[in-house]
């Protein structure tokens, strides 16, 4: 075999890395290279340097340090019975790309990720020392995204915590069952220890010492993973349910939904699909209205009999239409956590709305210069000069809000 | 009022200043970009008067990124608010006033163009090799004024090289750690850069066909900024097959695994488990341990010795030549030395489980001499199973592991000793971890000094680890 070149190699381990989807560049400490003795800067929120023709954003080179793999999960393009090509960088390579990425200004930093080689020690250990240069010999101050390998020893992802800003580890399925059957090497229940670890060592480097100094913060924009969504019969509520159940018990900062997309070279044991979007973008949406408007998981998931979000209306608007009741609001008078439920308001919408009506009584055109999408909200609220009237109640709302009817293909 | 093209923000500060402390109302005030002629009566501005302005915080960040805006009117409407809230200093919270909702539309375009700006702008390679600081440039076209506010972002990001961004508005450069702002210049020439066609591989290959939605792609990234941006000349390219891709994925039938699949699956089955038989049959089981092809070329299997409910593990790297001979763990020189440091240390090696991380000698025959050979990754990891079932036997409260391959292990990490020895660290499973030398090493250092610095580390260590396995739950 011929040696790969640079370009091939950073085409077949960018191809492999591209079905994790986090991409995020934000909320770690603040820092640059104003001092001239390094490169990069970290500023809080942040930054998508180019947009894919999927619509996803690069932020970060997003690689695998190798797809040589040894586990055999079903859904992955690099498990062990793929015959993808397989490719590996060297430590110098992934820096060089990195730094050489960076000055041009094509990226945020690096988010590296691995397949398993030889043993989860040994790959974490080469993954530790690529973050090691970049921070210590390259004085590189931009974001590192390490992905973790659960299995790996204690002490090295202790080390990946400190190097990087953000660690992540996948828990790939919503259910034990599903990963014992699609992933038969991956132990969920060590997983869920790693990233228990992960939350503790945070912890530990929030406190003080006695004397008053701060330990070296510990993987400061937090840790966050990854489920995939339709590779197994798992309902919405079954996946939310993990995921609400993870946020409370790890402190994740994310976790990311990944329609389960067509591969190359796919598993005989796992056919493929048309990757369900809309559903991974339902799930986005619910997961948002849990986390920072105040629901409560079976309020989303109870307002259809399967467990599974309506795929017409986002989750907030089913929960609406499904709880009349409740509406029409009057923006003047409401509370924030009812004024939260609004479809169309969000929580910027809502925090505007409390500011202004402090000075005055808010009319329609108020709502609209204030940011609201009046058309989807007029129906659940009242202001000053507008009352939906018999609108909230009347039979045809969900018709209203239902996307148009397409017309099948007939191929 | 005639506001420069650089410093915009101060001069509009200083204007507004100049004339809301001379009570000069918004009507008398004809306000200008430094591009636009004067007026036929435009007079010299007031001097300052008398009356000392206050103004809310809130209103400073906005004028200071409106100014950027390249509406004409942003002056005059800026001025407008500034007049008003003389009189109604809570204008600020109210979010539905149209002067201010009009204000924040524009703040908020400024700071998409800035951030846009922060994205979008792409670096070439000037520099000469051997340059003591690298340089870059890069053409940019921004919508509005935007360059000025956002070149402290730049020289944040890139503090330890040059660089220039070049627009037909304002110009920045960052030398030697100076921003100077320039006025706009035309398009320069400026070098290929090899880099771009890695980036391009890299921006085709990240793209999943699957997942088609142009225009997501476009909302966040127009289409006016594509032609600076080099990666973008693939996009048509790419949606075109997009389809195609994926159709060719769906139809192609599952392959038959490569050949090494099922060999690789085997050696992973093994890497989770643990050895289960009961702890009497241990030493026989490694005995007779075929796992990894050391035991063809070694003399036997040197099984770690000691009590079976010590407090203090001792794990050294693997038998050597006299260990092997004689089947007993740290009998050779090393041991020799080990127990001397140990008997200095206070430690009794009899109340120790003494062991190896590897079980057989590995070793290369050159003449009539067997020369160790340090056992590699794999060797390791396949004894560590034997390791894991002695530490779950005699389940110690601490252990000290002398060298690399004892490191390796224990916490996967063979990186140098030197930076990590010395300190009690806690395993997984809270037994405490004593990291140092292996004696070996001290025999082979040459600098009596150095020697003598590391045989007293080591017997430090070996005190430490003593100490901590006396002490009480």
């Amino acid at each position: 075999m011929s040696a790969q070149t640079l370009e091939s190699k950073l085409a077949i381990l960018s191809d492999a890395a591209k079905y994790d989807a986090s991409c995020a560049s934000s909320g770690s400490t603040k820092r640059d290279s104003r001092d001239g003795k390094g490169l990069g800067s970290n500023g809080g929120s942040g930054i998508c340097h180019a947009y894919a023709p999927d619509g996803r954003c690069i932020s970060l080179l997003k690689i695998l340090m190798t797809n040589f793999c040894i586990y055999d999960c079903a859904y992955c393009v690099n498990r062990v019975s793929s015959n993808v090509q397989r490719a590996r960088f060297t430590v110098d390579e992934v820096v060089k790309l990195t730094i050489e990425f960076y000055r041009r200004n094509y990226i945020e930093g690096l988010f590296l990720s691995s397949g398993i080689i030889r043993s989860p020690d040994v790959t974490m250990s080469d993954m530790v020392q690529i973050a090691r240069k970049l921070r210590h010999e390259e004085n590189f101050r931009g974001y590192i995204h390490l992905k973790t390998i659960p299995d790996a020893a204690p002490e090295l992802i202790a080390e990946a915590g400190l190097l990087a800003d953000r660690l992540s580890i996948n828990v790939e399925l919503p259910t034990d069952a599903a990963v014992t059957q699609l992933a038969p090497e991956k132990n969920p229940a060590q997983i869920r220890k790693a990233m228990a670890y992960v939350r503790l060592r945070k912890q530990e480097s929030a406190d003080r010492s006695h004397t008053g100094k701060q330990p070296p913060r510990f993987a400061p924009a937090g840790q966050s993973t990854q489920v995939i969504v339709g590779a197994d019969a798992s309902n919405d509520a079954t996946i939310l349910g993990q995921s609400t159940r993870l946020y409370s018990s790890y402190g994740l900062k994310r976790v990311y939904y990944s329609a389960f997309s067509p591969i190359p070279d796919s598993s005989k044991n796992l056919p493929l699909i048309r990757p369900p979007l809309q559903r991974e973008h339902r799930l986005y949406q619910a997961d948002w209205l849990l986390r920072f408007y105040g629901f409560e998981l079976d309020e989303i998931t109870g307002v259809t009999p399967d467990g599974n979000l309506e795929l017409d209306f986002d989750p907030k608007l089913a929960w609406a239409l499904a709880h009349r009741g409740v509406f029409p609001l009057d923006v003047n008078r409401a509370s924030r956590e009812l004024l939260l439920r609004v479809p169309g308001f969000g929580v910027k919408t809502v925090n505007r709305i409390l500011s202004t009506r402090r000075h005055r009584s808010l009319r329609y055109e108020d709502l609209t210069r204030i940011g609201v999408s009046m058309k989807k909200a007029g129906a659940f609220v009242t202001a000053t000069g507008w009352s939906p009237a018999a609108l909230t109640d009347s039979a045809g709302l969900r018709a209203r809000f239902a996307p148009p009817p397409e017309q099948l293909s007939l191929l | 009022m005639t506001m420069p093209s650089i410093g915009t923000a101060l001069a509009w500060r200083d204007a507004a200043r100049t004339l809301i402390s001379a009570n000069v109302p918004p009507q008398s005030v004809t306000w200008g970009d430094e591009a636009e002629p004067p007026g036929l009566w435009d007079t010299d501005p007031p001097a300052v008067g008398e009356t000392a302005v206050t103004v809310p915080r809130g209103f400073i960040a906005l004028a200071n990124a409106v100014v950027w805006h390249n509406d004409p009117a942003r002056f005059a409407l800026l001025y407008r608010v500034l007049w008003r809230l003389r009189d109604t200093p809570h204008l600020m919270s109210d979010r539905a006033d149209a002067d201010l909702a009009a204000l924040r539309q524009m703040e908020k375009n400024v700071h998409r163009c800035q951030h846009k700006m922060k994205a979008f702008v792409r670096f070439r390679d000037v520099g000469t090799p051997g340059d003591a600081r690298r340089s870059f440039a890069a053409w940019f076209e921004p919508t509005h004024h935007t360059v000025e506010p956002t070149a402290p972002f730049f020289a944040r990001r890139f503090g330890d090289m040059d660089w220039r961004i070049i627009t037909p508005d304002v110009s920045a450069s960052f030398i030697n750690g100076q921003i100077t702002l320039a006025a706009g210049q035309a398009k320069p020439p400026l070098p290929e850069d090899a880099s771009e066609q890695l980036w391009t591989t890299y921006f085709r290959n990240i793209f999943n066909p699957a997942r088609l939605k142009v225009k997501a792609m476009q909302s966040e990234m127009p289409k006016k900024y594509w032609k600076n941006m080099p990666e973008t000349a693939a996009i048509p390219e790419m949606i075109e097959n997009a389809p195609a891709r994926v159709q060719e994925m769906n139809r192609a039938a599952p392959t038959i695994p490569p050949l090494r699949a099922a060999k690789v699956l085997k050696h992973v089955a093994t890497l989770g488990t643990v050895w289960s038989g009961s702890p009497d049959e241990l030493t026989a089981a490694i005995s007779a341990c075929t796992r990894c092809d050391l035991h063809c070329n070694a003399t036997q299997a040197v099984l770690g010795e000691g009590p079976s409910d010590a407090a203090l593990m001792i794990v050294g790297e693997q038998p050597g030549d006299q260990e092997d001979l004689a089947g007993r763990p740290f009998v050779g020189p090393a041991g020799k030395l080990f127990d001397q440091l140990a008997k200095e240390a206070g430690l009794d090696r009899e109340k120790a489980y003494v062991t190896n991380a590897v079980k057989h000698f590995k070793f290369k025959p050159q003449g009539r001499r067997r020369i160790h050979q340090r056992p590699n990754t794999s060797e390791v990891l396949h004894c560590k199973w034997w390791l894991d079932a002695e530490r779950a036997a005699v389940k110690p409260k601490v252990i000290l592991a002398m060298g690399a391959t004892a490191a390796l292990a224990l916490t996967g990490n063979c990186s140098d000793m030197a930076g990590r020895r010395g300190v009690a660290r806690i395993l997984a499973d809270d037994t405490q971890l004593v990291l140092t030398f292996h004696p070996s090493y001290i025999l082979r250092i040459r600098d009596p000094g150095e020697r003598h610095a590391a045989a007293n580390d080591l017997r430090r260590d070996l005190a430490l680890a003593h100490r901590l396995s006396l002490k009480p739950e």
